[in-house]
């Protein structure tokens, strides 16, 4: 952002990567496959790099008003700063705060989750997903809570999906049913309080009963828990946890994986 | 004019009581905090009309939301009939709708259908209550007395059905014997004219003075044992859906009084200025029912403990100790143990316990993944995730208590600006080796 600042150009969107985006090496995948995307499409947008900072959400949530506060001042200044009025986001937590949370404290912004993006970028023919590539697939998708119960963004991964596959399945509990994976509110960087059974092999093993090639995801958290799953279960050879935006770039350049 | 006397004594009786209750129930409210404002009313009319007499919610469960939707469906049709009952105890009239000619043909005919709907489906509610072993009826705060009350108010509803259903067979039968017009129209008790076996008109009248007074005092019953019971969701659900906070449920509401600190402590003109001396800042979060909302507190009265929240929560699936209907059964409970004490000695009272810790565990409450599946079921809107958070509010900001990795997750979001332990200057390492793409 910084850089294209000092060219004198101001891109239309800020693609915040997130705090996944940037450190897991799983999500920094994904964040990569929808940059290329982007790119791709001739979008104009920029990314935050070394200025980008963590929105506020876990801390909010674990209980830290005063930490998310500051962090969400601190990023509403640094959006002013830039003129940021549209939002690209690829984690499900700061699509939901941006959104949801920051106009509280004067930061008020089109926030626009990839899968939005991508849905209307399918609809419109701008993106053209190869249905041979993953053809008969079985894959079936998990909705990460702060996207679906809480921004009710449901069709647009399975309006992707049914274009890329013939084959999309459900699992019992979906769309505003859908079982949490068990990271949400702090809980993905603690241990799980005391009892039965991980919340994450309760759900993958709901999705391993629709005996799915693939199990597709929207969150990095969800991933990381939905893959610890199939690791638990020795499945991981047999199914892929892939998200959406994966899906899409092989599904775009095939001969590039 | 005896009846009558007797009528008016009874409904005054019933009326002193139901005010009394009621009103130690409200002079709680004012030791709660204020919430969000209530605008925005043809917006709360929508939700009212599509969640309470929709019941949207209540039918994410077919099977049993339909036999929900029956009773209350029936309870709203059958209200008119009982106004006009004791509209007629009080003035000593018979009838006093009749003259509304083909609605009142209309309101009876309804109401008759839906006794006997209401009676299967309450019939069917109390078999499965009692010989079927249904997992969401269980639970480490479903005490004996919970499924007493329960089956109390089960039990009540149906005798108040059948006594409607005999009352209505009596007076047609007894209208037809002296062959005397049926006032108003009943397609189901038309029916079972023949079950009374009485053929004389004095028993059938007798009969039909028997179920009426049966009837309205089960009401009068009835409506001072809800206050007392999880069914006062009976009065309070339609209210408390009006009342929903209409913002989206991954919202949590703004901490005002934190948000002048940090902008205090942001704003560089501030720094050497005296801090003012403006009314203290209170308890941050929820400790105990002093630190709740009203809405908060109003969602523990009209919850029905029917454990919808409870049987969708991950924590609760997987064996955890949260249990989101526990947590508003508490609010409650404990706004009825500390209340009085409040009121008789002010809002300093303490009695050394709280609602947080003696009720709640910490580790209910760290149990919580905020997914909403909770808020998202409960048929009258409650939401849970709030107080929960809230109460971790208080945990963190007042007693500097969270779980080691959480408080290490605070200090590496104050150091490097993310949940983990990596430079920021690392951010950009996905976007090294991109390779393009050609479509």
């Amino acid at each position: 952002m910084a850089d294209l600042l000092a060219k004198g150009e101001k891109p239309e969107y800020l693609f915040w990567v997130g705090c996944a985006g940037a450190f897991d090496d799983r999500y920094r995948k994904v964040a990569g496959a929808f940059a290329r995307i982007l790119t791709c499409l001739d979008v104009s947008y920029a990314v935050l790099g070394k200025e980008e900072t963590c929105t506020g959400d876990p801390a909010r949530r674990a209980g830290n008003e005063m930490l998310f506060q500051m962090q969400a001042m601190q990023n509403i200044e640094l959006f002013k700063s830039y003129d940021i009025r549209k939002i690209l986001t690829i984690c499900p937590h700061c699509y939901n705060t941006f959104k949801n949370e920051y106009p509280d404290l004067g930061g008020s912004y089109e926030v626009i989750s990839y899968l939005e993006f991508l849905d209307q970028a399918i609809t419109e023919g701008k993106l053209n997903p190869d249905p041979s590539v993953f053809g008969e697939t079985r894959v079936t998708y998990h909705d990460p809570c702060y996207l679906g119960r809480m921004n009710n963004i449901y069709d647009e991964p399975r309006k992707i999906l049914n274009k890329m596959t013939r084959n999309v399945v459900e699992m019992e509990r979906n769309r505003s049913f859908a079982l949490c994976c068990g990271a949400g509110g702090g809980q993905y960087f603690k241990e799980a309080e005391k009892g039965e059974k991980e919340i994450y092999m309760e759900r993958t093993e709901e999705a391993l009963r629709t005996d799915p090639q693939i199990i597709a995801t929207a969150c990095p958290f969800c991933m990381t828990m939905i893959t610890d799953g199939l690791k638990y279960k020795n499945k991981e050879e047999e199914v892929k946890n892939l998200d959406v935006v994966e899906m899409i770039i092989q599904a775009i350049s095939p001969i590039q994986h | 004019m005896t009846k009558q006397l007797i009528f008016a004594i009874t409904l005054l009786i019933t009326l002193g009581v139901f005010t009394f209750t009621i009103s130690r129930i409200i002079r709680y409210f004012r030791f709660t905090k204020a919430n969000f404002p209530i605008r925005n009313f043809s917006k709360r009319f929508g939700v009212m009309m599509k969640v309470a007499f929709g019941q949207t919610k209540i039918f994410r469960r077919p099977f049993t939301g339909f036999l929900h939707a029956l009773v209350f469906w029936g309870f709203c049709v059958i209200l008119v009939g009982s106004i006009e009952m004791i509209l007629d105890g009080i003035l000593g009239t018979d009838r006093l709708f009749k003259p509304l000619g083909v609605l009142y043909d209309i309101i009876t005919a309804s109401g008759d259908i839906f006794a006997v709907l209401v009676a299967i489906s309450i019939i069917i509610f109390l078999f499965r209550r009692i010989f079927l072993s249904i997992h969401r009826f269980e639970g480490i705060e479903m005490k004996p007395i919970s499924h007493i009350d329960a089956n109390t108010a089960l039990t009540l509803i149906l005798l108040l059905m059948l006594s409607l259903t005999g009352m209505n067979i009596a007076y047609i039968d007894h209208q037809n014997l002296l062959g005397q017009e049926v006032a108003g129209t009943y397609p189901v008790s038309n029916w079972l004219t023949d079950i009374f076996l009485d053929s004389s008109a004095k028993g059938l009248s007798l009969w039909f003075e028997s179920f009426w007074w049966i009837h309205i005092l089960l009401i009068f019953l009835f409506a001072n044992l809800l206050p007392y019971s999880k069914h006062f969701h009976v009065f309070l659900s339609i209210p408390n859906v009006f009342l929903s906070r209409l913002e989206p449920l991954g919202k949590l509401p703004n901490m005002d009084d934190v948000e002048k600190e940090v902008r205090a402590m942001l704003d560089p003109a501030t720094v050497y200025s005296p801090p003012s001396s403006a009314e203290p800042i209170g308890r941050f979060g929820v400790k105990d029912v002093e630190d709740i909302s009203w809405k908060t507190y109003f969602d523990s009265l009209a919850c029905t403990e029917c454990g919808r929240c409870t049987s969708v929560c991950p924590a609760n699936l997987t064996g955890k100790k949260l249990s989101p209907r526990k947590i508003m059964m508490d609010v409650r409970a404990r706004m009825k143990a500390k209340g009085p004490g409040l009121v008789k000695h002010g809002k300093e009272y303490s009695d050394q316990k709280s609602l947080l810790r003696d009720l709640i565990s910490v580790e209910e409450l760290w149990a919580c993944t905020t997914c909403n599946a909770c808020a998202k079921e409960c048929p009258i809107n409650i939401n849970h995730p709030t107080l929960i958070v809230d109460m971790r509010r208080y945990l963190v900001m007042e007693e500097a208590y969270a779980p080691g990795e959480i408080k290490a997750v605070f200090s590496n979001i104050e150091n490097n600006g993310a949940p983990w332990q990596y430079s920021p200057e690392d951010r950009l390492q996905w976007a090294e080796k991109l390779e393009l793409i050609e479509q």
